[in-house]
């Protein structure tokens, strides 16, 4: 799984020019991992500001807008990714604008498959 | 799998060896191959087999290849691959008559193919089951839990990657032979694993790949029974998926080797085995799935699990470690050190392989340090060592029975 982070003042200073470098890269990216038979599922995430939480407290739901964690950087996408190993997914994250901007987080997914031990 | 099904995949590397031999165009040849099993899935229920099913299948097959062949798109691709064949005059020279070529080197040849090193090894495993296999996309797709658009990616991209690189429908030349079998042996193993591993709360479609595996390396022994290795494999996984009913609890949870429950385990696989590794060993040139299964059968012929034979399993590991440079044989060797004489002595044969780059935060380390420090006394090493364990693995089973273990040590 490649995580994909953001924070509003990185996403406001940038140009027109590097927002649609941003946007090229992701579709050539997603192409290329498509042609490979390597993409699983991926999706860009709407702006925070879109964001309600939900909780629920003695069976009683709440709704709140507004994320959840208190932090300066929020989700901003994700890939869900069929790798060889760990080195080719951090390759794979290397080559979004967003590591340059921010960050990208590679995390492995878990299965149902296991050994005796 | 119905019998019905099983006597389709079975036909499916005789029919298209048959089309590739007459046609060439390995790439569409598949294709077509794969729409003849379809029809013939449809039409042979109500109809009934035709006498002669492969020839049956050839004709289909045939008749749609050359369709794909007219087709527009196809006679692009031939005029873009022209250029990029080593040796296009393979292609027009036909071959003998094509009803009865399947012999025994095609099926081997394919199998060469799909496993050509210029895949990796996800896409030399999806083509072998859809080529060798006549499985469906769809089928390899739900047995690997992906998408089936990912899987027919894989797939055709493979076989775009073969033509690439060359390669034409012939055995390679003896000197890469034994490389390339070795390679051919490497999938048929990582199929079979991907389908014990899988724990019995997953898809059912897991548990298929293992009699999948077991079934081609049956037909590669037919086709080599003087090979040594070819018989060591498969008696590596009749003596693995004879633990299969006993290895997982009604939740899926795993069951450790010395917890399980003996009478569960299939009998009939472990004589196979046995006596298929015996021989081996006896008659043929010493090598690792050999060894591993005469691990496996020392395992599967204790009667209890106090009566295993540790000694003799330690001797087994030396010779394995002597034949290849595996990080996980010496852990396992480790344990098996342990069990024999002692955990002292087993962490002794642990403690240069914490230093192994190849096992960094690797969590099967963890796991085997977690069991030697218990088995030593030390009750809060161990338990930290198990929480380690736990955290590092991707395996849902694998974490529930780590946590378990640092639980019971509180």
């Amino acid at each position: 799984m490649l995580l994909i982070y953001s924070n509003p003042e990185s996403w406001a200073s940038l140009s027109a020019e590097q927002r649609e470098g941003l946007s090229r890269a992701h579709q050539s990216l997603g192409q290329e991992l498509i042609e490979k038979g390597q993409f699983v599922s991926g999706a860009g995430l709407a702006d925070p500001i879109t964001t309600r939480t939900v909780q629920v407290h003695d069976e009683t739901m709440s709704v709140t807008d507004g994320p959840y964690a208190e932090a300066k950087e929020h989700l901003a996408g994700f890939y869900l990714i069929e790798c060889d190993d760990v080195d080719q997914a951090i390759a794979y994250a290397a080559r979004m604008p967003d590591a340059e901007y921010v960050a990208v987080e590679v995390r492995p997914v878990m299965d149902m498959s296991g050994l005796e031990m | 799998m119905s019998n019905f099904e099983l006597l389709l995949r079975e036909q499916a590397p005789q029919v298209l060896s048959a089309l590739v031999r007459h046609y060439g165009h390995f790439d569409l040849a598949e294709e077509a191959v794969q729409e003849a099993l379809l029809a013939a899935s449809q039409q042979w229920p109500g109809e009934g087999v035709p006498d002669n099913p492969r020839g049956w299948l050839i004709r289909v097959g045939s008749r749609r290849l050359t369709d794909l062949l007219r087709s527009e798109s196809a006679r692009r691709r031939r005029e873009e691959n022209a250029a990029q064949l080593a040796a296009p005059e393979e292609f027009v020279t036909a071959g003998p008559e094509i009803d009865d070529l399947a012999g025994r080197d095609d099926t081997l040849t394919l199998l060469f193919l799909c496993c050509h090193p210029a895949l990796s090894p996800a896409s030399q495993i999806a083509l072998t089951l859809r080529a060798v296999g006549g499985l469906t996309t769809a089928q390899i797709a739900a047995a690997f839990l992906v998408p089936e658009a990912t899987m027919a990616q894989r797939i055709s991209r493979a076989k775009r990657s073969i033509k690439q690189a060359g390669s034409t429908f012939e055995l390679p030349p003896e000197t890469e032979r034994d490389v390339r079998m070795g390679a051919v042996l490497h999938v048929l193993y990582l199929i079979f694993n991907e389908g014990y591993t899988a724990s019995s709360g997953t898809s059912l479609h897991s548990a298929e790949l293992t009699t999948e595996a077991i079934r081609l390396v049956r037909g590669v022994r037919k086709l080599l029974p003087d090979d040594g290795e070819v018989a060591g494999l498969l008696a590596l996984m009749l003596l693995t998926d004879a633990r299969r009913p006993a290895r997982t609890g009604a939740d899926g949870a795993l069951i450790p080797l010395a917890e399980q429950d003996r009478s569960k385990w299939d009998r009939d696989a472990i004589v196979e085995g046995d006596a298929l590794v015996m021989d081996a060993l006896a008659r043929t040139q010493l090598g690792p799935y050999q060894v591993q299964a005469a691990i496996a059968a020392v395992h599967d012929t204790a009667e209890r699990a106090d009566d295993t034979d540790w000694r003799q399993i330690v001797a087994l590991y030396d010779v394995l470690a002597h034949l290849v440079d595996n990080p996980m044989v010496k852990l396992n060797h480790a344990v098996a050190v342990a069990m024999a004489d002692g955990p002292k002595e087993g962490l002794a044969v642990l403690e240069p392989l914490e230093s192994d780059d190849r096992l960094t935060s690797n969590h099967r380390l963890d796991a085997v340090r977690a069991h030697l420090l218990e088995m030593s006394g030390d009750i809060a090493g161990a338990r930290e060592s198990y929480l380690l364990a736990s955290r590092r693995t991707t395996s849902v089973p694998e974490r529930n029975y780590l946590q378990s273990k640092a639980d019971r040590l509180t």
